[in-house]
């Protein structure tokens, strides 16, 4: 593997400019094609299923994809569902280049998430511009040491890392729950009675400020955008960033040439966990101004979605968030319009997934495609 | 007296514990074979979530238990293949496409369950199977003796799978499939072939799993009435080192732990329920950490396998 790519920067130096952009952008309309392909399959699939439920597809859809785009409500939600799927996918990102895959960002949202929310709770009177950054930082670091767990499982003891996540998951979600079952809990929600599991409102001044006033989009939105240029830089700019995609392309060759594997495998798993913990503290400060029961809402999964469908680029990742984004929302309206429930959204988002991973084959030898057509021609 | 309590407890642990490895047992030996082959099949939950569910659908919509079961093997047969050919002929990235057929088993069988029934609906069950003689003995009798059939299928299967496994032509071309591919494709084996049977055996006993959650235990469904155990399965497989006794010892220190939580909650022993259902994933974590790394793995483990030019 090494080893091509290496040819193939020869290769490429020694063409002319002209010729280099052309298969570039050659390149880059085949991957929007397989991966617009992909997501047409998949509908198409969600489309016979609902048929076969006895449910009209096209009235679903219409819904689905009609009404992100036919208000502002519409707009604006799909912009605060993208935030926590860019937050989630940059770290998938960070991990996936770097080998190591990260199934754990439900539990590091959590992690994250908990954490914001007790921290603002207990430094109440904080002023702003200090509360604000310490709290985004600590929720960082938790989800960082959630996630750093389960890449020093997998450096120290290669333990597989999708396996430690899926627990470490569970293990989170009890934990969370716990917590805001018990000591996190509202005091009101004591007083009255009621309670309802989730911790008392944040002070105001934690509250991420609103973008446009009487939605609930708020700047949490700039700091995802921010991020991807930076986590862009990071990845492809600096040497750490050049260290762990050398570790992803292929670890003996990384170790043979001095790179500390074990060391990058943790730092790529504590980096994804810290941008999920982020992700989490976001929904907190930014849309629901506590922590509650069902937070995540399987954002820890659609990120995984979110990043693949942005070839695992982190500028890619910004419009394929905005896309899941408004696929989440339309499933929502979906289910409150023509009453076909928004799980559908989750199968359609398996089926986009292993509908991407099957035609990464495509991308690997294109000359797959150009044999199997005739063949198929033939048959015919 | 209170010696009493502490035996009905001890046997009660015991039974649950022996009960609740079913779905383990039959998931994770089922997993082995993929992994065997050299196939990490991490959909195993969406597949048994898929099982449940429909296994569910159709008891609740004919009142035979049987027909439940039988959907549940053809669908677990169906996400099987879909799993290989997305591996296998595709190539596709496993733990990623593993994740993939969970979230499609998950969001489907959430589609499909509110769309046709949307609340807690109980349906007819499996009743416990009583043995002649041996269900009566006390105490071992309702520990061992007082399941339904599919609990002692998955017991039975242990052995079946040793020698399946070692003790065949197929457990051998499974084998070589999943360690030196390219030399069982010098002697004629088609490795793809045989990826496919395992990815499908693996997917049938999945739904046969799921099939044991709804209608030989829970007898309703609920939403995410897996809760991970598909995911505990694959973990198995490590903990076991790909091999049926390993797994059936891992099923049993894991369901033991997890028998030992409900019976704390049972008792009313005061402590925070939540931090008592962590303690199987943690054991797990732990059982892995301790297991992996020193021992054999599947050499083509997770490795696609390319003809080369010659496709």
């Amino acid at each position: 593997m090494a080893r091509r790519s290496l040819n193939e920067g020869v290769y490429l130096s020694k063409m002319n400019r002209n010729a280099g952009t052309i298969r570039l952008v050659k390149s880059w309309m085949q991957q929007l094609l397989i991966l617009l392909g992909a997501l047409l399959a998949a509908l198409l699939i969600g489309a016979i299923l609902l048929a076969i439920a006895r449910s009209n597809p096209i009235r679903a859809y219409y819904v689905m994809f009609t009404g992100p785009f036919s208000s502002r409500f519409g707009i604006t939600e799909t912009l605060v569902r993208a935030t926590p799927l860019l937050l989630v996918g940059l770290g998938i990102v960070i991990s996936f280049r770097s080998g190591i895959l990260n199934i754990g960002g439900e539990g590091q949202i959590l992690a994250g998430a908990v954490t914001a929310a007790a921290l603002a709770l207990v430094l109440q009177s904080w002023p702003a511009p200090v509360l604000i950054p310490l709290v985004l930082l600590a929720a960082a670091a938790a989800g960082a040491s959630w996630g750093g767990i389960a890449g020093w499982l997998k450096a120290r003891l290669s333990v597989n890392e999708i396996l430690s996540t899926v627990m470490l998951n569970q293990i989170a979600l009890q934990i969370y729950l716990y917590l805001i079952r018990g000591p996190l809990i509202d005091p009101q929600e004591v007083a009255y009675g009621t309670g309802v599991p989730q911790t008392a409102l944040l002070p105001r001044q934690v509250w991420f400020p609103r973008l446009v006033p009487a939605t609930r989009l708020h700047a949490g939105l700039i700091l995802a955008l921010l991020l991807a240029v930076l986590v862009y830089v990071f990845l492809w700019r600096t040497t750490i960033g050049y260290r762990m995609r050398a570790v992803g392309a292929g670890p003996a060759a990384a170790r043979y040439a001095g790179i500390r594997v074990e060391f990058y495998l943790i730092l790529a798993m504590a980096l994804a966990g810290a941008f999920a913990g982020l992700a989490g503290a976001v929904e907190v400060l930014g849309v629901h101004h506590r922590a509650l029961e069902g937070l995540s809402g399987g954002y820890g999964f659609s990120g995984i979605v979110a990043a693949l469908f942005g070839r695992l680029h982190p500028l890619g990742t910004i419009p394929a968030s905005l896309l899941i984004g408004a696929l989440i929302l339309g499933a929502d309206m979906m289910q409150r319009g023509v009453s076909i429930p928004a799980a559908m959204v989750m199968a359609i988002q398996g089926l986009v997934i292993l509908f991407v991973v099957s035609s990464d084959i495509l991308l690997r030898q294109p000359e797959l495609l150009s044999r199997m057509v005739p063949r198929l021609a033939k048959k015919r | 007296m209170e010696h009493i309590i502490q035996q009905g407890l001890l046997v009660g642990v015991l039974a649950t514990g022996v009960r609740l490895a079913t779905p383990f047992l039959l998931a994770a030996l089922g997993e082995m074979f993929a992994q065997r082959s050299g196939v990490f099949n991490l959909g195993i939950e969406g597949i048994m979530m898929m099982g449940a569910f429909f296994g569910f659908l159709v008891t609740f919509f004919t009142g035979n238990p049987y027909f439940g079961l039988g959907s549940s093997l053809i669908v677990g047969f169906l996400m099987g293949l879909l799993m290989a050919l997305v591996s296998v002929t595709l190539k596709a990235e496993q733990g990623i496409s593993g994740i993939g057929l969970y979230m499609f088993g998950w969001g489907l069988s959430g589609l499909l369950f509110r769309l046709y029934v949307g609340g807690i609906t109980s349906i007819p069950g499996l009743g416990p199977l009583h043995l002649p003689v041996l269900s009566d003995i006390p105490h071992i009798g309702s520990i061992l003796f007082n399941h339904n059939w599919i609990v002692y299928l998955a017991y039975l299967l242990v052995p079946v799978a040793w020698f399946v496994l070692f003790k065949t032509p197929w457990g051998l071309r499974v084998r070589a499939v999943g360690t030196t591919p390219e030399a069982a494709d010098t002697l004629g084996v088609s490795v793809n072939a045989v990826r496919y049977q395992a990815l499908i055996v693996g997917g049938v006993l999945a739904g046969l799993a799921g099939a044991y959650l709804t209608i030989g235990q829970a007898n309703m469904y609920a939403d995410n009435i897996t809760a991970g155990r598909g995911f505990i399965a694959v973990a198995l497989v490590y903990f076991g080192r790909w091999n049926p006794w390993g797994i059936l010892a891992g099923s049993l220190l894991f369901s033991m732990a997890d028998s030992f939580q409900l019976w704390v909650q049972v008792m009313g022993i005061t402590f925070p329920y939540e931090l008592a259902v962590v303690l199987p994933y943690v054991t797990t974590i732990l059982a892995l950490a301790v297991s992996v790394g020193r021992v054999w793995t599947p050499a083509a483990l997770g490795r696609p396998f390319d003809r080369g030019s010659r496709g």
